[in-house]
């Protein structure tokens, strides 16, 4: 058994949560933030400096709440709900390249938990558990929102997954790797995939709109229809779970974005700054990081532009818009590589 | 709709530019504790009953601010001077009660046009809220002003060269 390797995946596991925890924590804010600047409001400034300590408060709000669970949901399920969601949001950041490998006292650390050589299935299969949370939810709490915004969900989610891996698979034509570790080492400077499948970027990004929920694709929660959808029964922190676990699928699915589209770890021009290898390691997490914060931003920043879609809108805009556009890209790529492997 | 509207994104683009626009632009919202909205130079406030220089109240209680008042929020009880309290009041009767109603008054200032002894004008200050209706039934203990002179309230704002004209022009005038 390697000791020294089983301690290093521990401490890095137990950090990648709590920066996971933390980065969603601080996006409650900093969607707040960017709601009110762009409403020329001022948004949250009394809890600490610049309203930082604002998250905190939260938290401790829904901490106090009574906890109700009403008594013609199905308890089992109830509690089950949202533990899936946080957890399945949570098993995600296992199989991302946080970083390059640091090498200490002669030996090399991935800054990675697990180097899976399926990387990218192992992210959609955490993704589509993901659903099981706001069904399981919805179904649970007995109520006929919350059932309709399950509904809602599970149908969105597989309109949805169907495009992503459509587009995904273009891009595997790309790289010829799934594992997520490859994938941007193949990236290495500015040679991003978002350059060789802008197509294909745009349709995931679409697809990860609607997979997080978010808005134009928020329907399984609206607030204005389904008065809060899924979670409509929910309170205290089991309703918290829920809207942390939608904010850690944000962030996973910037990480994600960031990974296949925008490099991971690269950022250009850094073979010729002559640093040592581990400095290199470090300034590329934090440029990852950099890229992942950016994600978020437009996520903030499309959830409060565009109004959401109607049912009808979406499934149209999935199954007659992207699907065929993700398979016509599909064809294109594939038709690419075709002939110039052939030359 | 055509091809551009069927796609969506430029319009998606078109609305993203003006949310980043409004990002940085300034904000509507101020910090309000800290930070106070400034108020109109004639700002028709709380109500003061001011006194003289040797600190006597100048009201006399002739009633013509409730008479004049449209919301019918003045009240008040005259009494006579008593010997030996000239010092509190400069006429020879003064107002034993005065109250003004805060949640009737509408603040037009009427009452401060109609006051022939220059005793009653409205401030810069704000009537805070209160939990019932009667505390807002403002008597003679906040309406007059302190009788120390540093903590007199200031009213030359509202005694702009315009309205002093006014007060002096003998045909308007009710002070004779």
């Amino acid at each position: 058994m390697d000791w020294t390797l089983l301690i290093y995946k521990t401490v890095f596991l137990v950090i990648i949560l709590l920066v996971t925890l933390l980065v969603a924590m601080y996006s409650t804010y900093g969607e707040r933030k960017v709601a009110a600047f762009m409403q020329d409001r001022r948004g949250p400034n009394r809890a600490g400096p610049f309203g930082l300590l604002q998250p905190l408060a939260d938290g401790v709000k829904m901490f106090m709440k009574e906890e109700i669970i009403p008594l013609t949901a199905n308890r089992i399920l109830f509690i089950l709900g949202p533990s899936i969601a946080m957890t399945t949001a949570l098993l995600t950041g296992v199989v991302i390249p946080w970083g390059d490998t640091l090498t200490i006292a002669g030996r090399e650390f991935p800054m990675q938990i697990a180097d899976l050589n399926i990387g990218i299935l192992y992210v959609f299969a955490m993704v589509s558990i993901g659903v099981y949370g706001i069904m399981i939810g919805g179904w649970a709490s007995n109520n006929k929102y919350a059932l309709l915004g399950s509904i809602r969900a599970a149908s969105q989610m597989i309109s949805y997954e169907l495009a992503m891996g459509l587009s995904i698979v273009a891009l595997i034509i790309t790289t010829g790797s799934l594992s997520l570790h490859e994938i941007v080492d193949q990236q290495h400077g500015m040679n991003w995939n978002v350059f060789s499948q802008p197509l294909g970027f745009l349709i995931f990004l679409t697809c990860a709109f609607a997979e997080t929920n978010r808005a134009p694709f928020d329907l399984p929660e609206c607030e204005t229809e389904l008065i809060g959808g899924y979670h409509t029964e929910y309170s205290s922190m089991k309703l918290g779970f829920y809207l942390f676990a939608e904010y850690i699928n944000m962030f996973i699915s910037s990480a994600v974005i960031a990974t296949l589209y925008f490099g991971g770890y690269n950022m250009p021009f850094i073979d010729q700054l002559g640093l040592s290898s581990n400095a290199v390691s470090l300034l590329g997490t934090f440029f990852f990081f950099l890229k992942i914060f950016g994600m978020i931003f437009l996520f903030m920043w499309i959830r409060w532009t565009l109004p959401r879609f109607r049912y009808d809108q979406l499934m149209n805009l999935g199954w007659k818009g992207l699907i065929p556009l993700a398979m016509f890209n599909i064809f294109a790529t594939g038709v690419y590589y075709f002939f110039t492997e052939l030359i | 709709m055509t091809f551009l509207e069927k796609i969506y994104l430029p319009a998606i683009l078109k609305g993203m530019y003006i949310t980043l626009k409004h990002f940085f632009s300034k904000k509507a919202t101020i910090n309000y504790p800290e930070q106070k909205r400034e108020f109109s130079e004639v700002y028709r406030g709380q109500h003061v009953l001011k006194r003289d220089e040797l600190g006597r109240e100048r009201c006399t209680a002739c009633g013509l601010c409730a008479v004049a008042c449209p919301a019918e929020a003045i009240t008040m009880i005259s009494a006579e001077r008593k010997p030996g309290e000239e010092n509190l009041y400069r006429e020879e009767k003064y107002a034993e009660v005065y109250e003004i109603n805060m949640l009737r008054c509408i603040f037009c200032g009427d009452c401060e046009e109609a006051c022939p002894k220059e005793a009653i004008f409205l401030t810069d200050r704000i009537v805070v809220s209160e939990y019932k209706r009667k505390p807002f039934i403002y008597g003679k203990d906040i309406l007059v002003e302190p009788l120390d002179p540093a903590k007199r309230i200031d009213v030359s704002a509202r005694q702009t060269e315009n309205v002093l004209k006014f007060k002096e022009d003998n045909r308007y005038s009710h002070n004779k």
